[in-house]
C-alpha cells in the first residue's frame, strides 16, 4: 500500500469540498451564496464549481438550491405556510426563482404541490423516504401524461 | 431464530483520531484494539450493549481488492459517500450539544423530518455519515 504525495493532495481536496457540500446541508436557509463558500474554503468561485462538479455531479449553487426545494417540499407538505413564507425560509430571495427551480425538480408549482395530499411515502421506512422522495438535479421531473399544446 | 445483529464495520483512515471520536466524544467503550502491520482494528460500542458493536477498520486492508478499489474507496470516504450508520438516543438535543462541542463536523441540526422522526447529522473524522435519531 503506498500513497503518493499528489494522492494525498487529492484526498486533501476531495475531504474540502465534503466540508462545502455539508455546509450547503447544515446553512441552505441562510442566505449563501458559491462566492462566500468558495472564498471560505479558499478557492475562486469558478475553481470551486468546477471541483464540486467534478466530485459530485452538480455544481455548488445547483446543490443548494436542490437542498432548498427538498426542505420546500416537506414544509409544503405540513401545510401550515404559505408558499412565500416557505421560499424565504429556506433560504431563496426570490418568489420567482424559487418557483420556477421548484417546479423544474418537482415537476408542479408549489402552489399546486400545497394542495395535494401525501400518500406517496405512507408505510416506507424513513430512509428509504429520504432518499426516494429527494429531487434530483439531474432527474428532472416529466409530465406524467402527454401535454397537450 | 434468534439473530442479533454483533458487529458493523465503519471504514477509518487515522486510527488515533477514530479512537478519540468514538471513545471520547461519542462516549462508546473500546472492546478490543487488534494491531497488524501497521493497521489497526479497533471494536467499539455502547457501555450498556455489550451484544453490539462497530468494528472501524482499514479499509485496504483486504489483498482481495485491487489498487484502483483502494483508491476509489479512499476517494468516496474523502468526499463523503462511502459509509453510514444510524444511531438512537433518547437525548438528541444533549447528544447534539456534545459532539458539537467536541469538535465533530456538523451535517444538521436536530430537526423535524417529513418522514415523522427527528434527527441531527454528523461527519466522523474518516467522512463517514453518523445520523442520529431520537427515541420518543
Amino acid at each position: 500500500m503506498s500513497s503518493t504525495p499528489a494522492d494525498e493532495q487529492r484526498l486533501r481536496d476531495l475531504a474540502l469540498l465534503r466540508r462545502v457540500r455539508d455546509r450547503i446541508d447544515r446553512e441552505y436557509a441562510q442566505p449563501l451564496n458559491v462566492e462566500a463558500l468558495a472564498r471560505d474554503a479558499h478557492m475562486s468561485s469558478g475553481h470551486l464549481s468546477r471541483r464540486f462538479r467534478a466530485a459530485y455531479g452538480e455544481s455548488p449553487y445547483s446543490y443548494l438550491m436542490t437542498r432548498r426545494i427538498e426542505r420546500a417540499m416537506a414544509l409544503l407538505r405540513r401545510g401550515d405556510m404559505s408558499v412565500t413564507d416557505i421560499c424565504f425560509a429556506v433560504g431563496c430571495q426570490s418568489l420567482g426563482t424559487f418557483s420556477t427551480r421548484f417546479t423544474e425538480l418537482v415537476g408542479i408549482p408549489p402552489s399546486v404541490f400545497r394542495q395535494q395530499p401525501d400518500t406517496g411515502t405512507m408505510g416506507m421506512p424513513p430512509c428509504v423516504a429520504k432518499k426516494v422522495t429527494r429531487p434530483i438535479r439531474n432527474r428532472e421531473a416529466r409530465a406524467t401524461e402527454p401535454q397537450l399544446t | 431464530m434468534d439473530i442479533t445483529i454483533n458487529s458493523s464495520f465503519l471504514p477509518q483512515t487515522d486510527p488515533d483520531a477514530a479512537l478519540a471520536f468514538y471513545r471520547d466524544t461519542l462516549g462508546f467503550e473500546v472492546r478490543n484494539d487488534v494491531g497488524y502491520e501497521g493497521m489497526r482494528w479497533i471494536t467499539v460500542g455502547p457501555a450498556d450493549q455489550p451484544g453490539t458493536s462497530i468494528v472501524l477498520y482499514p479499509p485496504a486492508a483486504d489483498p482481495g481488492v485491487t489498487d484502483d478499489e483502494r483508491q476509489t474507496i479512499a476517494e468516496m470516504m474523502a468526499k463523503g459517500t462511502y459509509a453510514t450508520i444510524v444511531l438512537a438516543t433518547k437525548d438528541l438535543d444533549g447528544t447534539f450539544e456534545r459532539l458539537q462541542a467536541g469538535d465533530a463536523e456538523v451535517v444538521q441540526e436536530p430537526t423535524d423530518q417529513p418522514y415523522g422522526i427527528r434527527d441531527c447529522a454528523f461527519r466522523d473524522p474518516a467522512g463517514n455519515q453518523i445520523r442520529i435519531n431520537e427515541v420518543r
